[in-house]
């Protein structure tokens, strides 16, 4: 199945694409569609465990599995508003 | 609820929560301040998902109602260059109460920074940087908790 890959902030500057489509096996979760991503650009994978994702632009789990023609997100930590982004984990 | 390129009108957001039932609306206006962690900020870039960031806001203003009945509102958001001193988010809200107006403004502000879709690229004196927070998860009750904490100071 295919699904679209959206990247954002330094995601998309890391694998040099804002959109990707990709052909993923099915059954797979976002964390596959991800991992596999990670593959194909390297520099991704240090942000396995700090990213969120967004399906068919609503949140969802990494678990999730996924459809064909889902769009996917994958977002870094976020820091809207003004100041500087607080962690809160 | 608005993401927009162009430059915020504090006034316009504040207009679009009142109502006649309410008493107070308590406005925050960020702005993008000229130092950050030791660097000389030039200026910031801000990188939104749109869609997602709307239905954030939206969320936002669903939790906010929840806690303060009555409680409304509006959220706008820039993207692209921002200058220093420019706004970069401005939120609005309408109660019929001052303290619930003040409370719902800043959960408004704290939540923003944990669930919305948005980056800031920093522009520094001898480089640049994302900025990176909160693991966005709008189901994280901890997270939720805290933004609420702090409103309620």
């Amino acid at each position: 199945m295919r699904v679209t890959i959206r990247l954002f902030a330094r995601l998309r500057e890391l694998a040099g694409a804002s959109e990707l489509d990709r052909d993923v096996p099915d059954g797979s979760t976002a964390l596959d569609v991800w991992n596999g991503l990670a593959e194909e650009f390297p520099p991704l994978a240090g942000y396995t465990k700090a990213i969120s994702v967004a399906v068919n632009e609503e949140y969802a789990r990494l678990t999730a599995s996924v459809r064909d023609g889902d769009d996917i997100a994958f977002l870094p930590p976020v820091s809207g508003g003004s100041g500087a982004g607080e962690r809160t984990k | 609820m608005d993401i927009t390129a162009a430059p915020l009108d504090a006034a316009a957001v504040t207009a679009a929560v009142a109502r006649a039932s309410d008493g107070a609306i308590a406005t925050f206006v960020g702005i993008v301040r000229n130092e950050n962690a030791g660097r000389q900020v030039l200026w910031l870039d801000y990188e939104a998902y749109a869609p997602l960031a709307i239905r954030a806001f939206e969320r936002i203003a669903e939790e906010a109602a929840s806690h303060w009945p009555g409680a409304r509102l509006a959220i706008h958001h820039r993207t692209g260059r921002v200058d220093i001193g420019e706004a970069s988010v401005v939120i609005a809200a309408a109660s019929p109460h001052r303290a619930d107006a003040f409370a719902a403004c800043r959960y408004a502000i704290e939540r923003l920074k944990q669930i919305a879709p948005i980056w800031k690229h920093e522009h520094f004196a001898g480089g640049d940087v994302w900025i990176e927070g909160a693991t966005a998860d709008a189901a994280d009750d901890t997270a939720r908790a805290a933004a609420l904490e702090r409103a309620c100071v």
